[in-house]
């Protein structure tokens, strides 16, 4: 695949896994290069990815094989409307440390989808412009989409805002 | 009935009967409960018939307040605020297993029932409840308002 092997050519030891199974290209970046590479993969007039599709995490907690690797993959889905190709870039973060650069100013509409992660996973994204919670209310206590999240939690009611 | 006649009754009664048929409901839909709400306020199922074919949409000119559809955390102070808006006397129906318990949804994110925010007068259980239960627990309602005390 020409998308992953420019990468790799480009960015070396940042590039730190690919894959391309059944045409679903995938690059596992390191966290330090990953702004420059989101930014060359949007500038660059060959990838042209301009469209950010989707910004979201997974949590692999006690995921078999990753026991002791870096719990949270932060996924960036793009998409090139010119060339009409896409690809997958994934960053490793650890629980201690879990955080990535916000890429708001690459693709504005990075900033409600890390709002989202944040909430739902509690990854920060350094340099977000606003980041607090989107879908639930700032009363709230935990991170729901955590896998260690207990399902059966319940939280205090809120009352009306006065 | 002839000149001089009369019959007695109580005042509680009368008023309870004129109520009763002036149900003004507030419908707070927020999913697919929704759907069968409608299906049930239009003319096929026709519940002008008990009075209640006229819902308004504030909740300062209504009487019933009908939950319709699940509750999440991040809407149960809009709820109460809507409750508290609506003045005396007022009656909540509480439409769906959701709103009676949280129905099938047990996560971070759902009310589990929103008698833990609100009174309830009347819980119409169903996922969702067909226009038959719907009408029923109308009718019950109904009879719980005509025979309700008054306060003057």
């Amino acid at each position: 695949m020409a998308i992953l092997a420019e990468l790799q050519r480009r960015f070396g030891d940042a590039i730190v896994e690919i894959h391309d199974h059944r045409a679903d290209h995938t690059a596992v970046v390191a966290r330090d290069a990953l702004l420059a590479v989101l930014a060359h993969c949007r500038d660059d007039v060959a990838l042209a990815f301009d469209v950010l599709m989707d910004l979201t995490a997974v949590d692999y907690l006690k995921f078999p094989g990753r026991e002791d690797g870096p719990r949270f993959d932060v996924v960036y889905h793009l998409y090139s409307i010119t060339h009409n190709h896409r690809l997958r870039l994934k960053v490793r973060v650890d629980e201690d440390d879990a955080s990535v650069p916000s890429v708001v100013a690459l693709w504005p509409i990075a900033n409600w989808l890390e709002r989202e992660v944040w909430d739902m996973f509690g990854v920060r994204f350094e340099g977000h412009p606003d980041l607090r919670r989107l879908l639930m209310y700032e009363e709230f206590v935990g991170h729901p989409l955590r896998k260690d999240y207990p399902i059966s939690r319940r939280q205090p009611l809120i009352g009306p805002a006065s | 009935m002839g000149v001089g006649s009369f019959f007695t009754g109580k005042l509680d009664e009368a008023i309870g009967w004129a109520r009763k048929y002036s149900i003004f409901q507030y419908p707070f839909v927020t999913a697919c409960c929704g759907m069968e709400y409608m299906a049930t306020a239009c003319s096929h199922y026709d519940i002008d018939r008990f009075g209640a074919g006229l819902p308004r949409f504030s909740p300062r000119q209504a009487d019933v307040l009908f939950v319709v559809g699940t509750i999440s955390h991040k809407m149960a102070p809009v709820l109460k605020r809507v409750y508290d808006q609506m003045t005396e006397p007022k009656w909540v129906v509480a439409f769906g297993v959701c709103t009676c318990t949280g129905g099938f949804y047990d996560n971070y994110a759902t009310v589990m029932g929103i008698d833990t925010i609100i009174p309830v007068d009347i819980y119409i259980p169903g996922c969702p409840p067909r226009p038959e239960s719907v009408i029923d627990g109308l009718m019950k309602l109904q009879d719980k308002i005509a025979a309700q005390a008054q306060r003057y």
